[in-house]
């Protein structure tokens, strides 16, 4: 079996950010649905959480590419 | 091994870093891609649509100035307002106005026929933007607070003396490191994945249908599977552009925050 362990570790970098962009939405759509006119203030907050969270996957893909033999 | 080696063919090149070097004149450091050729007529597009829809300015607008002011609007008051506060926002516009439209329009180029290559999958380019940014928040955070006043507003006021020190490094290393490069590489990043996933769909494709046994109709599955791709690409381009420009202005709002 021939490949790059690099990859793996994009695999492996990617498992908690997608948690947390899951959860992040949960919320989200929990929120709006409870109180539908609160869209427009969660709306950036919701989508600044998923930037933030899904910084260590961009990391991992970045790292994956340095590290390529 | 002998269907490892029908679905695993030697001959097939998965797409790469190498994909996105595409000099058109020159080579080498100072050679002129086509990333940079995408750069300019980006500006010359967003020049003529900005100054076609606002030529003839009237108070009911037509169509085009309508368009145009709803991208202001959503910049003016989608970002810029909510995050900066409603005091310091509108010298920031312009900034934040430019750095949206631009972003927008070079991440369009990604899927749209005749250009179709992210301007931002190079990372010189999302650097370029994050320079911009970082330089100006710093800026008005040391024009508003002062040299010393600045470096003393990232720790939080009421703090234990014995935690200062300690707070005030990992502000720093925030403010200073790792602030910038998530900004640079989360563009570069979104874009270039993005780009390399098309290309694999696509060339991937091509490499099934023209090989033997039952491959074609995976082939035939996978070049249906780009298409949904595509549309998945638009979201995150038009996703990332809202992203960076949001960020830029919460660092901003920021380092322009009063005492908190």
């Amino acid at each position: 079996m021939t490949g790059n362990i690099a990859i793996l570790g994009y695999g492996l970098s990617a498992i908690g950010p997608g948690i947390g962009v899951g959860l992040i939405f949960a919320a989200y759509i929990n929120g709006v649905a409870r109180q539908p006119e609160a869209r427009g203030m969660l709306q950036p907050i919701a989508f600044l959480g998923m930037a933030i969270a899904e910084a260590l996957a961009i990391f991992g893909i970045a790292l994956a590419f340095v590290f390529k033999s | 091994m002998s269907i490892e080696a029908a679905v695993l063919p030697t001959q097939y090149e998965p797409p790469g870093t190498a994909d996105f070097w595409i000099p058109l004149i020159g080579d080498g450091a100072w050679a002129f891609t086509r990333a940079s050729l995408l750069a300019l007529v980006s500006v010359g597009l967003i020049w003529w649509w900005l100054h076609a829809t606002t030529k003839k300015k009237a108070l009911v607008p037509s169509m085009g100035q309508m368009g145009t002011e709803a991208v202001y609007g959503f910049v003016r008051n989608g970002i810029a307002k909510d995050l900066i506060g409603s005091k310091e926002f509108l010298k920031f516009v312009p900034l934040l106005f430019s750095l949206f439209v631009f972003i927008l329009v070079n991440n369009l180029f990604g899927v749209v026929p005749p250009f179709q290559n992210p301007t931002m999958g190079r990372i010189g380019f999302p650097i370029a933007l994050t320079l911009v940014v970082f330089v100006v928040y710093h800026w008005v955070g040391i024009k508003k607070h002062g040299f010393v006043g600045y470096w003393k507003s990232l720790v939080p006021a009421g703090l234990p003396k014995a935690m200062v020190p300690a707070i005030f490094f990992l502000e720093l290393i925030t403010d200073m490191f790792t602030r910038p490069v998530t900004l640079a590489l989360r563009l570069f990043g979104n874009m270039f994945a993005g780009h390399i996933m098309m290309i694999l769909f696509i060339t991937g494709g091509w490499y099934m249908l023209n090989s033997g046994g039952i491959l074609p109709i995976f082939g035939g599955v996978t070049w249906i599977m780009t298409f949904v791709m595509t549309l998945f690409e638009l979201l995150v381009e038009v996703l990332q552009a809202y992203v960076f420009t949001l960020l830029a202005a919460l660092y901003i709002g920021g380092a322009v925050a009063d005492e908190h």
